[in-house]
This record gives C-alpha cells, structure tokens and sequence, in this order.
C-alpha cells in the first residue's frame, strides 16, 4: 500500500528555520508509522533522526505528533487512520524543544518526574517478610503503573502550552501511583506539595492527556483521584478545593448550581466582590445577570438524601 | 423527534440568551424537546474531584427520570453536561454490577436506571438525526461570506471512546459541516480542538486567559469575522473573558463569539433580539451587519 508522509524536518546545525519534506512508501496492509519513517530513513534519505527501539509499544522511545496527535508511531497502524486524510503529517512532540527532526529534549520531563519523587518511601522499621496489599488496592494502581514514559501526555497538554511551570499529567500521574500505594509511608505530604501552584489544581480537565495515552493511563482521572484524595485528608485551603466545596453544597441543597454562591465560596470575602464586580457591571450593560435569586427544582430534598447516603 | 431535554444550568444563568436561542432553533427545525425540571446538576465535572460515585448516582437518577417519561434520548446543549453524562452513562451500561450498585442509591427514591437511555448534543442530533440537507432546506438567510472560526470545547471531543467516536468518526467536523450548510466559511486555525481555560479561570486565571487570548487571536490571525461554539461555558470564556485576555495578551482581539443555536437561528430567519445577539460582552455588530439579520 502506497503512503504519503508529510514530515517535519529541522537540523539546528545547518537549517535557520524548520521545514517539511514529503516522501511516499510501499508499506504491507499492517504496516505502521514507524515502518513507514523507517523505510523513508533506510531507503530515501539517512538524515531523518527519529527515537525508537522496541518497535513494540514497550519501550516508549517514538512518541511524536501524527496527524496533530501525539501518539506511539509504532503502535499507530496506517489503515488504522486511514480516514484522517490522504498524507500523513508527522511533527516532533509539543511543549518541548527540538533537538533534530523528530527528537525532542526530554529534560523538562524528566526533571518534573523527579520533582513528585518517584519511588516508595516507607515509614518505620523494615519489615521481616514481604508486604501484603489487597488486590483492589493494586488494581487501583495498576493503571497508573503502565505507564511508559513515552510523553505523549506531556507534548499535547494545553496547561503546558501556555505556563511550562505546570508539573504535566506524567508526572502527576506518577505522583498519584506513589501517593495512592498503601506501603507508602508519606501520602500527606506528598499531597500537600502536590496542591502547591503548578500542581493538581492547575490542571484545565481537557482529556487530552486521557486522549494521547497510549496505555491507558488516563493521567488526568489519575489527577482528579488525587483531588479527592487532598480533599478528605483536609487540604481545602486552595481555590480548588473550595470550588468543589462550594459547586458541592449548592447542588446538594437545590439540586442545581447557584453560580453567584459559588463565586462568593470560590473566591471568599470580600475578594469576590472585587473579582467579579467588572464583569457584574459589563453583564448588567447587557442586561446578562444570572438570575439573583437561585431557585432549585422542587425535588430537591430527594438530591440531599442521595449526597447524605453517600457521605458528600 | 422527541428528546428527554437538560438545559443545563449556564444556559439560564451564564448565558442567558442562550435558552431562549435554542428552544426557538428547536420548535423551528421540528425537535421536540421536552424538559426535564426534576433533572439535577450532572456535576459538571466539579463534582467528581469529590466522589465519583456520587456523580454517577445523580446522572442515573436524571436518566431514570427520563425513562419514566417514556423518553430514550436525553438532549442537552451544554458540551460539559454531555461530556459528564455520556461518560457516566459509558460506565453504566458496560459495566451491570456498578449500575446494579448504583440503583441501590436510588432505591429509596422510588427509581430505577435501566440502561436504556442515549445521551446525545444538540449538534449532533442535528447532523446525524435531522441530517443537513433538511437544514439546508430551511435556510432563508445565508451567511454568505461570513468567515467562522469553530471552536468544539473539550467534552464533544474526549475521549473518543465514550462520546460515539467509533460510530460516528467524524463528529470532530460536525460544526464546519453545519457552517458550509448555513452558507458561511469554515476557516481552520490552531485551536479548535482545544481548550478554553474555563475550568481553570477560577483557580489560575492567568492560565486561562493566555488559553482564551491565544485562541481568539489564533481564529482573528486567520481572517474569522466570528467563532461559533456548542457550549456555554466556553463562550463564557472566549467572549466574557476576552477584554481581560486581551488587556493580559497586550492587544485588542475583539472577536465575536456565537452560540451555535445562535448562528443557525440568524440563518434561519431569526432576528437579533430572538437570538440574544445583542447580549453578549463582545459586540457581536459585525456579525448582525455581514449576516443582515433582521434587528426586529
Ligand atoms: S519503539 Fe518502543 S514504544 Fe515505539
């Protein structure tokens, strides 16, 4: 079968700006995006540098952008995105540098793994034989535990397009792998430095760390698992957390939002009046205010009993 | 055809125009919507950063609602409330002893969640079960030569496996497709598939501007007149913070943001006041003047 490969190309040593190349290769019914840049880099032009190994979804090397979307090229079957349009564009990662071609600097990535500490510390004496965990406690980090590394979560979070601080949904969700183990003797204050600025309440829930995941990681539910964790071991004192909080007790009692209550919870007293008075007069010029007095639905005592029942 | 209708609550509070939009858009075009006035907030993602179970009852409860009514498809307009929705029914429905489980919260309440209801957007309801060519036929003001920008918003997108991606593959094009229908231009431009920065406007605002300046100004760069979107709390974002996300950004934008009901009413014969276009932060006049909507 006949592909088409729109590819990013950019060599700091000879080139002032980045530029693309296309090529077309024969690849068998199954072939795979990395065969196909493989077979361009063997047969048409030896200067194309891409990162891979296991060509086996494993090892986690040749992650890059295909079609705008980070995504193993191993993994990625040809016939697979076929529908997406007749060439196929290939682009180094996002949110990090370019080295050459298709590689990227990985630095920031693994500097920001580093940063959640990435291993088990126990608390108290060694014990004598190994550690017994219930099952449903590992399953739960099971899924947190595939991940391999690959970045592709990273490249396509929209937080780090704009503010590079934001500890990523990589490391975020190797910190909940650590923080969630029942062996592990510092989920306190691993939490409290994760609700720090630049940590779990900074991430925008745009899926598309859910999305990119080659192995089902799902980075960003691992995130929203840790901001339930915060919340009941007390960490409320944040934005976030009185969010939640305050979205929470309206729905509760009325079974709706009551946007001006949560503004005032969000943002406390008197800072919400400051906060919002721009936009309350804007709005008033355009006869746009929310209703004032938040009505809830008739039923809403049938809501209440559902939050109590479940502890909320 | 008939829907089991959630309005959601940003698109009576929010965005106040916005439900008087879509209710006239729907009687127009032959959706009957019936409204469920018992339905609860879905959550809206807030309140899974709470108790995950917690949000799957209350979805369940909202679907048992509208089963009692003899409704099989429950249409909302928000793509938050869909995106909630649509994923805790995935779960549901794949997944009998959760559902069985979460039926035992809702007993004392006198319902029961079958697992028989589809939750779908009103945009999509209107590609897939309208279909275009019959929008098409309603047409009576073409927005000939208006230049969109699309922006979907997060949840009509991801992830693909609990929003239909696999049936309907091409649901990411859906907007383009209604834009060319109303005889506008759909123009491309980096962002469209991103995010707002609504979630976080709260919580790290300056994040959430550079999102809303970055994405206005990437839509203006490519020659939009207007952006178009299918949820409420994006246009919060990209029209009621854009003064704030251009005085941040260090340049005016001043780039029209239109409801999706909106656009499709000012083709359809609406005039300015049915759609609300005239209540929206960033004066949406070019718009009006380029479409020739009737000012009523
Ligand atoms: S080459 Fe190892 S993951 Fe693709």
């Amino acid at each position: 079968m006949s592909t088409k490969l729109d590819v990013y190309r950019f060599d700091p040593e000879t080139d002032q700006d980045p530029s693309r190349k296309q090529y077309e290769v024969d690849l068998p019914e199954y072939g795979t995006v990395l065969e196909g840049l493989l077979e361009v880099r063997d047969a048409q032009d030896g200067t194309l540098s891409m990162r891979c190994s296991c060509r086996s979804a494993i090892c986690g090397s040749c992650s890059m952008k295909i079609n705008g979307q980070s995504r193993l090229a191993c993994k990625t079957l040809i016939s697979q995105i076929e529908h997406e349009g007749e060439t196929i564009t290939v682009d180094p990662m996002g949110n990090m540098p370019v080295i050459k071609d298709l590689v990227v600097d990985m630095d920031s990535f693994w500097d920001k793994m580093k940063t959640v500490g990435p291993y088990l510390k126990p608390e108290g004496p060694e014990p004598e034989r190994e550690n017994l965990v219930s099952n449903d406690s590992m399953m739960r980090l099971a899924v947190a535990m595939n991940c391999i590394m690959c970045g592709a979560c990273v490249s396509d979070c929209t937080v780090l397009e704009v503010d590079k601080s934001f500890l990523g949904p990589a490391a975020l969700a190797k910190a909940f792998r650590f923080a969630a183990d029942p062996r592990d003797g510092h989920t306190e204050e691993r939490l409290k430095s994760y609700v720090e600025p630049s940590g779990i309440w900074d991430c925008t829930r745009c899926n598309m760390c859910v999305q990119a995941c080659p192995k089902d990681v799902e980075p960003m539910e691992r995130i929203m698992d840790m901001r339930v964790m915060a919340i009941e071991s007390g960490l409320t004192d944040s934005r976030g957390a009185r969010h939640v909080e305050g979205f929470s007790n309206s729905v509760k009692h009325s079974g709706l939002l009551d946007e001006f209550a949560l503004a005032r919870k969000t943002f406390g007293f008197p800072k919400w009046g400051f906060e919002l008075a721009p936009f309350g007069i804007r709005r008033l010029l355009r006869r746009r205010l929310p209703p004032i007095i938040h009505k809830g639905i008739s039923t809403a005592k049938r809501v209440t009993r559902i939050f109590e029942r479940l502890g909320v | 055809m008939r829907y089991a209708f959630w309005p959601g609550c940003v698109s009576r509070g929010g965005t106040p125009e916005l439900y008087p939009a879509v209710t006239a858009v729907a009687a127009k075009v032959g959706m009957e919507l019936v409204e469920l006035d018992q339905a609860n907030c879905t959550g809206a993602g807030v309140l899974g950063e709470r108790n995950d179970e917690l949000v799957d009852t209350l979805n369940a409860r909202n679907f048992a609602i509208a089963e009692q009514q003899g409704l099989d498809t429950l249409l909302t307009i928000c793509s938050t409330c869909q995106g909630v929705m649509s994923s805790v029914n995935y779960k549901l429905r794949e997944r009998p002893e959760y559902l069985a489980k979460i039926n035992e919260n809702l007993r004392a309440e006198g319902l029961e969640y079958k697992g028989t209801v589809r939750v779908t957007h009103m945009m999509w309801a209107i590609v897939e079960e309208m279909g275009l060519d019959e929008l098409k036929t309603m047409v009576v003001n073409p927005l000939h030569g208006i230049k969109v920008a699309p922006f979907y918003g997060c949840y009509v997108l991801r992830p693909r496996y609990v929003l239909g991606f696999d049936e309907h593959p091409d649901r990411g094009q859906y907007l383009e497709k209604i834009v060319e229908t109303l005889g506008a231009e759909p123009i491309d431009y980096e962002g469209k598939w991103r995010c707002c920065g609504f979630p976080i406007m709260t919580i790290n605002e300056s994040n959430g501007l550079r999102m809303v300046a970055n994405h206005t100004q990437a839509a203006k760069d490519k020659g939009a007149h207007i952006m178009v979107t299918p949820c409420p709390l994006c246009h919060i974002s990209l029209d009621e913070f854009q003064p704030k996300a251009s005085n941040a950004a260090g340049r005016p934008i001043n780039m029209p943001v239109l409801h999706l009901p909106q656009m499709i009413g000012s083709a359809l014969g609406f005039n300015v006041k049915e759609m609300g276009l005239k209540r929206h932060i960033i004066s949406t006049e070019p718009f009006i003047q380029m479409s020739g909507v009737s000012r009523g």
